[in-house]
């Protein structure tokens, strides 16, 4: 399986990341080297194997549904780039 | 007396409490060894001068009430990765541009309540991915460790390069790192220092900039093993911030240094032999399975057959992991922000201002293995691959093996910009071959330096334990130091 460069492109689209074709160029070459390298797991018989979900065996901890922290809007938004009233300030959305 | 940034943490500890020296006198002399020193070996990222002394002197007030904590006075340093309260925390990368958390991990306040202080920010791989270093936004940290007669810069390791590379320089007496797939033990080796990744869930997550979440686990670099005891016993906790942290007692580690390693079954597994494997790294395994010998362990030969299969199943566990934790970063709710037509294009452009090479290349292996088609191929193959690999450890522990000792890296150090390792990221990520397994499986791992090679740079050995046994590890770690002796590089800096 070899990843070409509209599927980097792809890929860079879903990550949210731009690229331009130098980079998707670079990148097909690297991701292509990394996937080789990974294919050798096929080898592997997994037949009647489950995947692994934590190495601790452990049950997840629960607590009481209730509220206990709160009443941080400042501090929450305090390092974002742009803010306006304790909101967040993105690029219009809806027009 | 020896020079005070010389000093361990325990034989600091030791005189602070004999009242031979002030906390602010040893914070002082490490404030003034980083100014000089940091300019060359750009082991900090930020130096936090003015916090330093006041946590000193309220040590000193502490101390002089006989109310020390156990780590009263001892100055740290803290891996760019840990929040901080209003300081500098941005895992070296520029995405995350002029961060200052409104809030405190859990290790380093565990750190801060028994008496630690903080020196300041430690440089690191950028989100903790990388062996070297050098894929910090903040360029690469240099190697106190040269080779003989040579002047050419050597990396420290990764990603806790700022780490290994300040406590081997004598800028901490300890610093706190984190290891997804041989962070701590991998700089460890490279600088003759002695680091240990404890098992999962022993220290909690919370606060530590999430790389990949199911591997992430803090611990401790010092300059000896003692050392890396006393400071784990302080960063461990259960914490109800972080649901995967373990609700057991945390020991005390350090009561197991001296502690006979007599009739101990020591696991050498023979698939840690591998190719290419320069004739050194043999030799010193050798060196180490003699010195257990000698203080009366029995050696086995073990095998743990999947070990060849664990640095795939790594890259692709951990990217894919990643590329989830690294959703966060999109220019809304903190660091950079690069403007764009609209909001996506705003995210694509942040993202592309804000990551490094190394960064961007796991998010797309992570968002490609993840996509829709690839994920049974891929991802799902990998955690089956990852359950053998884990049950090949629980195999040869239930046959009796108590710990496992095995060659720490595959090499010693190499030179920064090596072409080689940049031209291949493949070859980068070989560094990890020894000490991957232990983060697939959960297990604790530990380094400690064990010779020079030809050329007098540092070697070490690793130890594997069983889950949450870290006191054997240290008491097995602490012979083979016993042993091998101590190592210290010669200032050129």
């Amino acid at each position: 399986m070899s990843v070409s460069i509209d599927t980097v492109k792809r890929v860079a689209r879903l990550a949210r990341i731009a690229v331009d074709d130098g980079d998707a160029e670079r990148m097909s070459g690297e991701l292509n080297a990394i996937l080789g390298f990974v294919e050798q797991l096929n080898e592997v018989d997994v037949s009647g194997v489950e995947p692994m979900t934590s190495v601790i065996p452990m049950e997840m901890r629960k607590r009481r549904d209730e509220v206990t922290d709160g009443g941080k809007a400042a501090d929450i938004v305090a390092n974002a780039p742009a803010t306006e009233e304790n909101f967040f300030l993105v690029p219009k959305v809806v027009e | 007396m020896k020079e005070l940034t010389k000093l361990t943490i325990a034989e600091a500890r030791a005189k602070l409490g004999a009242k031979e020296f002030t906390s602010i006198e040893l914070t002082d002399a490490y404030l003034a060894a980083i100014d000089a020193a940091n300019p060359a070996l750009n082991a900090y990222v930020a130096v936090t001068h003015d916090k330093a002394r006041q946590m000193a002197k309220a040590s000193d007030a502490r101390l002089a009430k006989g109310k020390g904590g156990a780590l009263e006075g001892i100055p740290l340093g803290i891996k760019d990765l840990f929040a901080t309260e209003g300081v500098h925390t941005q895992a070296a990368s520029h995405i995350l541009d002029g961060f200052k958390p409104r809030y405190e991990s859990t290790v380093t306040a565990n750190l801060w309540a028994d008496g630690a202080v903080m020196l300041g920010k430690l440089n690191m791989d950028e989100f903790a991915m990388g062996s070297s270093n050098e894929t910090s936004y903040y360029g690469p940290v240099k190697n106190p460790w040269r080779a003989r007669n040579s002047n050419m810069d050597l990396v420290p390791g990764g990603s806790s390069g700022g780490s290994a590379a300040a406590v081997s320089a004598w800028l901490c007496a300890g610093a706190t790192a984190t290891d997804t797939g041989g962070s701590i033990r991998q700089p460890a080796a490279f600088t003759g220092t002695v680091g240990i990744k404890p098992t999962y869930g022993r220290c909690s997550r919370w606060g530590t900039v999430a790389f990949a979440s199911s591997l992430d686990q803090a611990g401790p670099i010092a300059r000896d093993v003692r050392d890396a005891a006393i400071m784990l016993r302080s960063m461990a906790s259960v914490d109800p911030k972080d649901t995967t942290s373990v609700d057991r007692p945390v020991p005390d580690y350090e009561a197991a240094l001296g502690g006979s390693v007599k009739g101990m079954r020591i696991g050498i597994p023979k698939e840690y032999r591998v190719e290419g494997m320069p004739d050194e790294i043999e030799a010193l395994w050798q060196k180490g399975i003699a010195w257990l010998k000698d203080a009366g362990a029995e050696i086995v030969d073990i095998s743990l057959p999947h070990t060849k299969y664990a640095l795939p199943a790594y890259y692709i566990v951990a990217p894919a992991e990643a590329s989830s934790n690294l959703a966060r970063y999109d220019g809304v709710r903190y660091g950079l922000r690069v403007p764009g037509r609209d909001i996506v294009e705003m995210y694509e452009k942040s993202r592309a201002a804000g990551f490094g090479r190394e960064v961007k290349r796991r998010v797309m292996i992570g968002t490609y293995v993840l996509s829709a088609g690839y994920y049974d191929a891929y991802y799902v193959q990998a955690q089956k691959v990852r359950t053998l690999i884990k049950r090949d450890f629980e195999n040869v522990f239930s046959d009796g093996i108590d710990a496992i000792l095995t060659p720490a890296t595959p090499s010693a150090a190499f030179g920064i910009a090596d072409e080689d390792m940049n031209a291949d990221p493949v070859k980068m990520y070989l560094n990890d071959v020894f000490t991957v397994t232990v983060n697939m499986a959960g297990l604790p791992g530990i380094a400690v330096p064990a010779g020079l090679d030809q050329r007098g740079l540092p070697l070490a050995l690793q130890l594997i334990g069983k889950p949450f046994e870290e006191d054997t590890l240290f008491r097995t770690a602490h012979a083979i130091e016993q042993a091998a002796g101590r190592f210290q590089p010669a200032k050129w800096w």
